[in-house]
């Protein structure tokens, strides 16, 4: 546990440094809000009805540029080898990556919801903490996947270019799944948001437990 | 020789399905003569799409707990054939869905995921064609498979919840709903297209094989020059 | 106990064959100049003992412990230093040992961490980012990071490449501390004076396999050095 608890802390320590990854993911996240307000505004739709999708397009593409930063760091120096060098098995590694990833996203998305409930004339009420339940199931199976592929991605030419190649088509059921759910809370009719959120768990446990076995593979030279 | 066996009886069996489907099967009450792309469709989706999903899904894991490049060569011919299979199935789809929605295209929960499926099949290659090592290649491209094809299911349950737009499939496992004839039709046609399946698949490997072959002699020219 | 014990490793890439088969036996407290012109196999056959890349065929072993049934425990016997140094840029010197301390589980890593830099000489830059550093530095401070858990075994894959004649002396220095303490030591280089300053032992692979093992002092080595590696492609 301890290995785990210092690669996070070490890509605090960093990211406090640089402040580069949670500032761009946040700035684009609310890019992407604003340019949905202007796309969307003189068409005159119901608030309801694009809300959850452009809350959950900024998050994905948020998400692509925070992991895109963390793979960067790690290749900048080969320094991931100096973490396959560590007396830390190559599944444990991935954990610590995928909870220092989540970490930033939630911290990017802690700013980006109230913007997007500003922004969308939403009242702070008991829908703000319910969507942001679901933010954080969705954004966790986001990390799980999107730690692997970066770092598979992140040995092709292409780089970071191939990342949401790889990520958006596999997201695509934490997506529906997130958007049906902050839908229906936006809404006030939860009828089968239970359904929704099993889906968000169970994606991030079979991901998770997935990427945990196969790892070492994205890793070995 | 087993080969030519198997190509000459997808031959005859895509012939007699051919005359099933457009001569033997009734026409269906509502849907007119468009419904007949359905035994087209529904074959190519369960095996040209699910179908190569598994395949996919079986060569990563077996390379990736071997280190057998056989096994990555068979993923990536599985991952070729979702690619082919899957479109042509999804243009079916949109044949279909024309003259009885009369849109090219409904955001129905399946076809969708198809879709997505199909995106899956060429992420695949492009990280393939991005990654020249080969020992790099298959392994990499062995995590992906893997990862991809494990969501499949995934996105299958979501078709249960999400509102869909997708007729009713008219063959379901209770057997219920299809005119007897309709039914015959639908098997010989299923045959037929998995007969046909599976005779590109061998030759593909084949190829897949010589390609490999090729490689190997480039890179000792390469060498000793 | 034998620090590294090699039995017939292979490693191909692909259809490349980039071992053939090595058998290495390392006693501890040996201090092995391995050499071999580029490509020979010296920095696969490292990275294979560091666990960084998998070996196609045979076993090895670390201290007794064989890297494919419990890698994470031969990592804590090994140092590994290449001309990539794995240091975070943003971070500076004793932040960035700090992480590598928690990562081996070094006891009292304050202490270490102080007296590791004061002997690599960044006692005075400790709070500035590694980004300032020139490539000597940069070195220094890899030097450093290898020591910190106090590895039984020290992996250098061509360690001299780009320092200045400090940072050479400083290595130099620390290297024959450790082999004072009994460590065990396998170097790669390409400058053959340099590799046989402190060696006991000389071993050059060629082509995959390990051609010749012998005492560093005497000429067949240096006539060795010249069959294999000075006279090129002639054969």
């Amino acid at each position: 546990m301890k290995p785990i608890t210092a690669i996070v802390f070490k890509d605090i320590v960093i990211e406090m440094r640089s402040k580069e990854s949670i500032s761009s993911m946040l700035m684009f996240g609310i890019l992407v809000l604003v340019i949905f307000l202007f796309a969307f505004e003189s068409r005159g739709l119901e608030k309801g009805m694009v809300g959850p999708g452009e809350l959950w397009v900024a998050y994905s593409f948020a998400a692509i540029l925070g992991l895109n930063r963390s793979l960067a760091m790690e290749i900048d120096n080969d320094c991931l080898q100096g973490l396959l060098l560590a007396p830390l098995g190559r599944g444990e590694l991935y954990i610590g990556k995928v909870a220092s990833n989540f970490a930033f996203m939630m911290i990017a998305e802690l700013v980006v919801l109230p913007v997007f409930f500003i922004l969308n004339n939403l009242n702070f009420d008991r829908r703000f903490f319910a969507i942001a339940g679901v933010s954080v199931l969705g954004t966790l199976g986001i990390a799980a996947v999107g730690t692997i592929l970066s770092t598979i991605s992140g040995n092709t030419r292409m780089k970071e270019v191939m990342l949401p190649i790889l990520q958006i088509p596999l997201t695509v059921p934490v997506v529906i799944a997130a958007v049906e759910a902050t839908s229906q809370i936006m809404n006030n009719d939860t009828p089968e948001i239970s359904a929704w959120l099993t889906i968000l768990a169970g994606f991030s446990i079979v991901y998770l437990t997935v990427s945990y076995l196969v790892f070492e593979f994205a890793v070995e030279e | 020789m087993t080969t030519k066996v198997l190509g000459l009886l997808a031959f005859v069996a895509m012939l007699v399905a051919l005359y099933m489907i457009f001569l033997f099967a009734p026409t269906e009450a509502t849907q007119g003569n468009a419904q007949r792309i359905f035994y087209i469709h529904v074959p190519l989706a369960i095996v040209g799409a699910y179908g190569s999903a598994i395949l996919l899904f079986t060569g990563c894991l077996a390379f990736l707990t071997t280190r057998d490049f056989r096994w990555d060569r068979f993923a990536a011919c599985s991952a070729e054939m979702g690619v082919v299979f899957t479109t042509a199935q999804l243009l079916t789809a949109i044949m279909w869905a024309k003259p009885i929605w009369g849109a090219w295209y409904t955001f129905d929960s399946r076809g969708t995921l198809q879709l997505v499926l199909l995106l899956i099949f060429i992420a695949y290659f492009m990280l393939r064609s991005y990654l020249p090592d080969r020992e790099k290649r298959a392994k990499l491209c062995g995590v992906f498979g893997l990862l991809g094809m494990v969501d499949v299911p995934i996105n299958y349950l979501s078709i249960y919840l999400f509102r869909t737009q997708h007729p009713q499939p008219v063959v379901s496992p209770g057997g219920g709903g299809l005119d007897p004839d309709m039914e015959k039709t639908f098997l010989v046609s299923f045959i037929a297209i998995t007969l046909f399946y599976a005779y590109v698949f061998v030759k593909r490997l084949r190829l897949a094989k010589i390609e490999e072959e090729v490689e190997y002699l480039n890179q000792v020219v390469l060498a000793n020059e | 106990m034998f620090a590294l014990e090699s039995d017939d490793i292979r490693k191909t890439f692909g259809h490349f064959t980039a071992l053939g088969g090595v058998t290495l036996t390392v006693e501890r407290g040996e201090f092995v100049a391995l050499f071999g012109r580029n490509g020979a196999g010296k920095t696969t056959f490292l990275k294979i003992a560091a666990t960084l890349v998998k070996h196609t065929h045979g076993k090895l072993r670390i201290q007794g412990v064989d890297i494919s049934e419990q890698p994470e425990q031969a990592r804590r016997h090994i140092g590994f230093l290449s001309h990539n140094t794995y240091l975070y840029r943003d971070l500076n010197p004793v932040e960035n040992l700090t992480f590598f301390a928690r990562l081996y589980g070094v006891s009292d890593p304050e202490a270490r961490i102080n007296s590791l830099l004061k002997r690599v000489g960044l006692d005075r830059r400790m709070s500035h980012p590694v980004r300032s550093f020139s490539r000597g530095l940069h070195q220094r401070l890899g030097i450093a990071r290898v020591m910190l858990h106090d590895p039984s075994l020290i992996l250098l894959d061509e360690p001299y490449t780009g320092l200045d004649a400090n940072a050479v002396d400083i290595l130099n220095q620390m290297l024959d501390e450790a082999a004072a303490a009994g460590k065990t030591i396998i170097l790669t280089t390409h400058d053959l004076d340099q590799g046989l300053r402190s060696a006991t032992r000389a071993v050059i692979i060629d082509r995959g396999k390990i051609v010749f093992s012998g005492n560093p002092k005497d000429q067949s080595t240096r006539d060795a050095y010249a069959g294999y590696i000075r006279i090129g492609t002639a054969r």
